[in-house]
C-alpha cells in the first residue's frame, strides 16, 4: 500500500491532532507520561489509520486486527487515539487518571473499549503478542498482531523468551516494534543498561530487522508494506528509532520528560512548538510526497 | 505408549495424579477444539504428551520459560482459545507471578494454570521444587479460583469444572502417585463445596491435597481407638473456599485442625482461620503444615512424616487438641 501524497498529508493532519489531545490530556491529568506517548505517536496513528482492519461499532470483532502495546505507559497517547477513533467518548479523556476514571496511565483492556492486552508491566507485550498471533494460526483467521516495545523494556529478559518463542514457531502474522527513543526514567537507555547493537540482537534472535526513523510517517509506512509483504518464515522487527517527546521541542529527547506535567506556560508554549511541528511535517511530506 | 508419557497406564486406578489430568486434558481436546495446552520444557513431567501427539497443532512447547508461556497464554485466551498451562506450582506461583497476577487475573481471562509437583512431592529435589507458599499467592489474586485435588479422581473433576468455568484457575497437583481418595468419579464434586469424607460430631479436621487422604485414616484410627468421631473435610477449593461448611464445623465441633502440604502462613489453615474469626464462632485451633520453615529433601511420604501433615502427626494433633475443654456458657475467661 505505497503511501499517496494526499494519505500523508492526512496522516500527518490526523498525528498533528493526537499530539494535541496527548498534550491535553496530560494537562487534564495534571500530568503524565507525554515523553514516550509523543514518540509512539506517529506508529500508533499509521497503524490505527491506515493499515489496522478494525470495526469501531464492533470492538470485539473476532477477524480484527490486534496491537498489544507493551509499552503500556504510553497510554496518555494510546486513549486520545482510541476516543478519537469513536471505540470511547471523548470526554472521559478529561477524567484520566482521576479516581474512578475508567482510564488511567496504563489503560484496562476490561474498562477502555479497543484496548487489547492490559499492559504495564513491562516485557509482557510480546508473548502476549505472540498468544495472539498463535491463536489466530489455531482458530484459521487471518488477522494479523501487531506489538510495539519500549526500547527500555527490552531490558526484561522476558522480551528475549518472547523473541525467542516468535521465530521458534515462525509467527509471520506478528509485526512488532520497538519504539527506540533511547531514554528511560533514570537516563539514556545506553547509560543505564547498554541495548546495542540492538538491531543485531534481535537478528540473531531469528527477526527480520528494519531500522527506520519512527516518527517519519512515510518511513513508517514503507516498512509495514515490507512488513506485509515478508515472504520469510521469520518474523518482522521493525526498530522505530524515534525522539522522545516528539513534537514539542523543549522536551524532545530529555529522558527528565518521561512523566511530566504541563504548568499553563509551559502548556501554551508546547501548543506553539506544536504548530510548528505540524508545519515542518507538512512541508516535508509536500517536498517528499508522491 | 504416548509421547510424553514416562510409564505406560495399566488401568485408571494406577495412573498418576498427573496422568489423570492428561486424560482430563484430552477428553477436553477431542470435545472442544478450542483448547490449546502450554507447556514449559514439562511436557514429560506433567503427561501432556498424549495431547500432543493427537494435537500437535494445538500444542506449544515454550521452552524453559514460564513468563513466556503465561503471556503466550493470555495473548490465546483473549483471542477465544481455552489455554491449559503446565508447569510446576513453584514456577507456577513464582517465577510467573507477575504474569499470572496480570496477563491472567487482571485481564480476568479464561486460562487454566495446571501447577504439578505441588507441596513437597518432588521432595528428593528440594526447596527449588517444593511449592510451600503457591497456595498463599494464588489465593490472594483477584479473579483466581483456587483448586487442590486431593487425588486423581478428584484432579479430573477439576479439570473438567474449571473447563466449564470461565475464569483464570489455578489448579495444584501432586508429582506421582496419590492415595487414592474416591472410588470414582462420581461423587458430587462442585466448585467451592467442601467434601465431608468423614462424619464426626466430636473435632474437624480440615485438610486439602495430599492431607485428605491422611486425615481419614487418622479419623478411621481414631474411630477405633479412642472412640472419636472426628468429622474430615475435603477442601478442594481453596478460594472460594466454603465458608458454610468451616463455620459448621467450628459450631458443631468447636475444634478445627487444618491439614496441608504447605507453610501454615497463608495457606488453607490461614484462609480457614479467616472464616472462623469473621464468623465470631471461637473454637480450638491448630494448623498443621510446615511452620514457616523449609522443609528437609526426601521422600514426599516422609516429609509429611517429619512435619507431621500424615496420619499420624493428624492422629497426635487432634488427641492434643481434644484435651482443651470447652463449655456451653458465654464466660470465655475460663476457656483454654
Amino acid at each position: 500500500m505505497p503511501l499517496s501524497k494526499a494519505e500523508w498529508l492526512s496522516l500527518e493532519k490526523k498525528a498533528d491532532e493526537l499530539r494535541r489531545l496527548t498534550l491535553d490530556t496530560t494537562f487534564w491529568a495534571g500530568s503524565g507520561h507525554i515523553g514516550g506517548g509523543l514518540s509512539v505517536l506517529d506508529i500508533l496513528t499509521v497503524l490505527y489509520h491506515k493499515y489496522m482492519n478494525i470495526k469501531v461499532d464492533q470492538p470485539k470483532w473476532e477477524d480484527r486486527d490486534r496491537l498489544i502495546l507493551s509499552k503500556g505507559h504510553a497510554g496518555v497517547a494510546y486513549a486520545p487515539l482510541l476516543c478519537d477513533l469513536g471505540f470511547n467518548d471523548k470526554e472521559q479523556l478529561k477524567t484520566f487518571n482521576l479516581t474512578n476514571s475508567k482510564m488511567g496511565i496504563h489503560l484496562d483492556s476490561n474498562k477502555v473499549v479497543g484496548v487489547d492486552a492490559s499492559t504495564g508491566s513491562l516485557g509482557h507485550g510480546l508473548s502476549i503478542a505472540v498468544g495472539t498471533a498463535l491463536a489466530a494460526r489455531v482458530l484459521k483467521k487471518d488477522y494479523k498482531t501487531f506489538c510495539i516495545l519500549g526500547d527500555g523494556e527490552c531490558d526484561e529478559g522476558a522480551n528475549w523468551e518472547a523473541a525467542m518463542t516468535a521465530a521458534h514457531f515462525k509467527v509471520t502474522n506478528l509485526i512488532s516494534f520497538v519504539d527506540r527513543n533511547k531514554c528511560m526514567i533514570d537516563g539514556r537507555t545506553e547509560d543505564i543498561m547498554n541495548l546495542e547493537p540492538f538491531c543485531d540482537k534481535w537478528a540473531s534472535f531469528g527477526f527480520i530487522v528494519k531500522e527506520i526513523d519512527g516518527n517519519n510517517i512515510k518511513e513508517i509506512c514503507e516498512a509495514v508494506d515490507f512488513a506485509y509483504e515478508n515472504k520469510t518464515d521469520k518474523p518482522v522487527m521493525i526498530v522505530a528509532n524515534t525522539k522522545k517527546g516528539c513534537g514539542i521541542e523543549f522536551i524532545e529527547d530529555d529522558y527528565r520528560w518521561h512523566y511530566g506535567a504541563f504548568d499553563e506556560e509551559k502548556y501554551e508554549k508546547a501548543k506553539v512548538e506544536l504548530d510548528k511541528t505540524y508545519k515542518k511535517r507538512v512541508e516535508r511530506a509536500e517536498k517528499e510526497g508522491a | 505408549m504416548a509421547g510424553g508419557m514416562t510409564y505406560t497406564a495399566v488401568d485408571s486406578t494406577s495412573l498418576s495424579t498427573s496422568e489423570f489430568y492428561g486424560k482430563a486434558l484430552i477428553d477436553l481436546g477431542r470435545a472442544h477444539p478450542e483448547v490449546v495446552a502450554l507447556t514449559a520444557d514439562l511436557a514429560k513431567s506433567t503427561k501432556i504428551g498424549e495431547f500432543q501427539q493427537e494435537f500437535p497443532e494445538r500444542f506449544f512447547n515454550v521452552g524453559i520459560a514460564e513468563q513466556d508461556m503465561f503471556g503466550v497464554a493470555a495473548g490465546m485466551a483473549r483471542a477465544g482459545l481455552v489455554p491449559f498451562l503446565s508447569t510446576f506450582s513453584i514456577f507456577a506461583s513464582l517465577r510467573a507471578a507477575d504474569q499470572l497476577h496480570t496477563d491472567l487475573c487482571y485481564q480476568n481471562v479464561n486460562a487454566k494454570v495446571i501447577a504439578t509437583h505441588s507441596g513437597t512431592s518432588f521432595g528428593q529435589a528440594g526447596s527449588t521444587h517444593h511449592a510451600i507458599v503457591d497456595l498463599a499467592v494464588a489465593r490472594s489474586i483477584p479473579n483466581l479460583t483456587v483448586l487442590c485435588p486431593a487425588d486423581g479422581y478428584e484432579t479430573y473433576n477439576a479439570v473438567m469444572a474449571a473447563y466449564n468455568t470461565f475464569g483464570p484457575f489455578y489448579i495444584r497437583i501432586n508429582r506421582g502417585f496419590d492415595r487414592v481418595l474416591y472410588k470414582d468419579f462420581d461423587y458430587g464434586f462442585e466448585i467451592g463445596k467442601a467434601v465431608t469424607v468423614h462424619e464426626g460430631t466430636d473435632i474437624t479436621v480440615i485438610a486439602t491435597g495430599s492431607c485428605v487422604f491422611q486425615a481419614l485414616q487418622a479419623a478411621e484410627f481414631l474411630e477405633k481407638t479412642d472412640g472419636l468421631k472426628v468429622r474430615v473435610l475435603n477442601i478442594h477449593t481453596i478460594k472460594p473456599i466454603d465458608r458454610e461448611a468451616i463455620i459448621k464445623a467450628a459450631v458443631e465441633t468447636r475444634r478445627i485442625i487444618t491439614a496441608e502440604d504447605h507453610n501454615v502462613l497463608g495457606g488453607l489453615g490461614s484462609a480457614v482461620a479467616e472464616v472462623v474469626v469473621e464468623s465470631g464462632k471461637g473454637c480450638a485451633f491448630k494448623k498443621l503444615g510446615l511452620q514457616d520453615q523449609f522443609a528437609p529433601i526426601g521422600l514426599h511420604e516422609d516429609i509429611m512424616s517429619i512435619i507431621g501433615i500424615d496420619s499420624n502427626g493428624i492422629i497426635n494433633a487432634v488427641r492434643e487438641t481434644m484435651k482443651m475443654d470447652f463449655e456451653l456458657d458465654e464466660d470465655w475467661d475460663d476457656e483454654v
